[in-house]
């Protein structure tokens, strides 16, 4: 590529060459560049060593009959649950940021600053320590419930400024018209304004559903029961106890199983929206 | 503003809108400088004037989208500028067709129709339904009720928005420049759904630049200017024989160089 992009500007008089055919020669170049790369990678690795560390087949058989429908159930159920819970609080702090009243929006921003700026893992560590700063404190639905509270509280800092955006992308018009019809502004917002601005943060919300599915790979950080292990630890555990890279593999593979739906379906949302444009 | 009682011909007309010294202000900038005038029940009024002179927000103000700086609005006698005003209530009887059309873009063509008045009238589903498809009919679209506003032309569109309006069972219309964001071919036949509703004797405030629907349709035209109600009275007055030097000049601009006037 950089031969020809010297000898053109250096030689340009001499040989011109048509910028569709300097085009063309980079191109080659670069597939050039990758069959050596390739070459060169499957000339030093072993493929029989790779197979035995990252897919051996008695553990492939072991981890999927193990526990791995537990495990990956819990993951659904750990960023389920936490999704829920800050599309919730999150549509309560987008409206409350967009409140007429002054110390609503301060509260929404400072929380919203907050949240956004702690790594959730050091949050989930926080309510996980919470029963011993306070004993009586009981949080209900056990792991789940602290979970959820726990990854909902940061993920509602995110989706609030999403949630937020798309309603401010509602056309004035729509609650002008709305209001023209004697609707309070109530009603007007639930079923005029947040209907639409729902339809047009689907896509940014479902990649936010699928950061939560990986966010809820830190759990383990609280300590967790065997009952209570999701993907990521119980491939981890299994991993570690046979030396071995497979149960990982598989696990990590799971992820793609959720994950890889998902943003098949934003992109196909998104390229809706285009072509609806 | 002063002619205002010489065309007044009707003998006791109940009064819809009463409009007195109205100003209105954004920012620094006077917008509406002093206007004052009546709206008799089944009168149909064009406002017309130059760009930027104040019509839309005359017409906001009337049913409190725009929130007056000074003076009065009173709708049937009920002074909506008055904070203990219940002017959703108010808003309910009067309707308002936008240049944008503004429909619900996330509810089909009935959903539209029938929103306000499950929520706000609290009629029942089949009363609703059974009025938005009246009101549908009436404006020639029976059979698209399950069609979304993207999925219809803009006079399809303008004309839901008229029947949604209609819906509510308003006593007063306001149309704040109805044909302006409309492909030519399809403005006739949202003139035409608005031509029939003043023949049926609705109340109607209408900002227009249609110079011909004001003079066929109008029982009375405004003109204004410069935040100020320059002259009034019936069309064959004020688009015939203009009193004021800035009618004639405001008149000569949108007749003469685009339309070719139509014979009456
Ligand atoms: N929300 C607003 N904030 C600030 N200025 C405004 C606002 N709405 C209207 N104006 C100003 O008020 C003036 C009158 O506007 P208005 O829309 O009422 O004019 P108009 O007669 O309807 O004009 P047009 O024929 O272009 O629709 C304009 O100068 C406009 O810039
Ligand atoms: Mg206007």
């Amino acid at each position: 590529m950089s031969t020809a992009t010297t000898s053109s500007t250096t030689e340009a008089p001499r040989r011109r060459m048509s910028p569709r055919k300097r085009a063309q020669r980079a191109r080659w170049a670069q597939y050039a560049f990758l069959i050596i790369v390739l070459i060169v990678l499957i000339s030093v690795s072993d493929p029989r060593q790779i197979l035995k560390v990252f897919f051996r087949g008695d553990l492939v058989i072991d981890t999927l009959t193990q526990g791995l429908g537990h495990a990956l159930l819990n993951t659904i159920y750990y960023t389920a649950g936490a999704f829920v819970l800050g599309l919730t609080a999150g549509t309560v702090l987008a409206l409350m940021r967009l409140s007429q009243v002054a110390p609503y929006r301060w509260l929404a921003g400072i929380y919203i600053e907050l949240f956004r700026g702690l790594p959730a893992i050091v949050v989930l560590l926080g309510f996980g320590l919470l029963p011993l700063a306070f004993p009586g404190l009981e949080i209900p639905f056990g792991t789940y419930g602290v979970v959820w509270l726990a990854l909902g509280i940061v993920a509602a800092a995110y989706m609030a400024e999403t949630i937020r955006a798309g309603i401010q992308a509602v056309p004035k018009g729509q609650v002008e018209a709305a209001r023209s019809l004697g609707m309070p502004p109530g009603i007007a917002n639930r079923k005029i304004v947040l209907p639409q601005a729902f339809r047009i943060i689907t896509p940014p919300l479902t990649n936010e559903l699928i950061l939560l599915v990986k966010d809820s790979s830190l759990v383990y950080i609280i300590g967790l029961s065997a009952g209570g292990y999701d993907l990521t630890k119980y491939g981890r555990d299994l991993a570690q106890t046979n030396a071995n890279l497979t149960p990982l593999v598989i696990a990590g593979l799971c992820y793609l199983v959720i994950t890889l739906p998902l943003s098949f379906l934003v992109r196909r949302m998104e390229s809706r929206a285009q072509r609806a444009r | 503003m002063n002619e205002s009682q010489s065309w007044d011909s009707s003998p006791v007309p109940s009064v819809v809108v009463e409009v007195n010294n109205l100003k209105k202000s954004f920012d620094e900038v006077e917008v509406l400088k002093d206007i004052s005038t009546t709206i008799s029940k089944g009168e149909v009024v064009c406002v017309i004037g130059p760009s930027g002179s104040g019509k839309s927000t005359l017409l906001r103000c009337v049913n409190m989208l725009e929130q007056p700086t000074d003076g009065k609005v009173l709708i049937e006698g009920e002074d909506v500028t008055d904070p203990d005003c219940d002017i959703d209530r108010v808003r309910s009887r009067v309707g308002m067709v936008f240049q944008q059309f503004n429909l619900f873009s996330h509810l089909t063509v009935l959903d539209n129709c029938t929103i306000a008045q499950r929520t706000v009238l609290k009629r029942s589903a089949a009363e609703a339904r059974a009025k938005a498809e009246d009101t549908l009919a009436r404006v020639g679209l029976e059979g698209r009720e399950k069609a979304y506003p993207a999925q219809l032309s803009g006079g399809q569109q303008q004309r839901v928005a008229i029947a949604r309006a209609l819906s509510m069972d308003p006593d007063l219309m306001l149309f704040d420049e109805p044909t302006s964001a409309l492909d030519p071919e399809l403005v006739g036949d949202v003139l035409a759904v608005m031509r029939r509703l003043a023949n049926e004797g609705m109340t109607m405030m209408v900002v227009t630049h249609e110079m011909a629907f004001a003079r066929e349709v109008a029982d009375r035209v405004l003109f204004m200017d410069g935040g100020f109600v320059v002259e009034q009275g019936p069309p064959e007055q004020v688009i015939a024989e203009p009193q004021h030097e800035r009618t004639r000049t405001f008149l000569q601009r949108v007749l003469d160089p685009t339309h070719v006037e139509p014979e009456q």
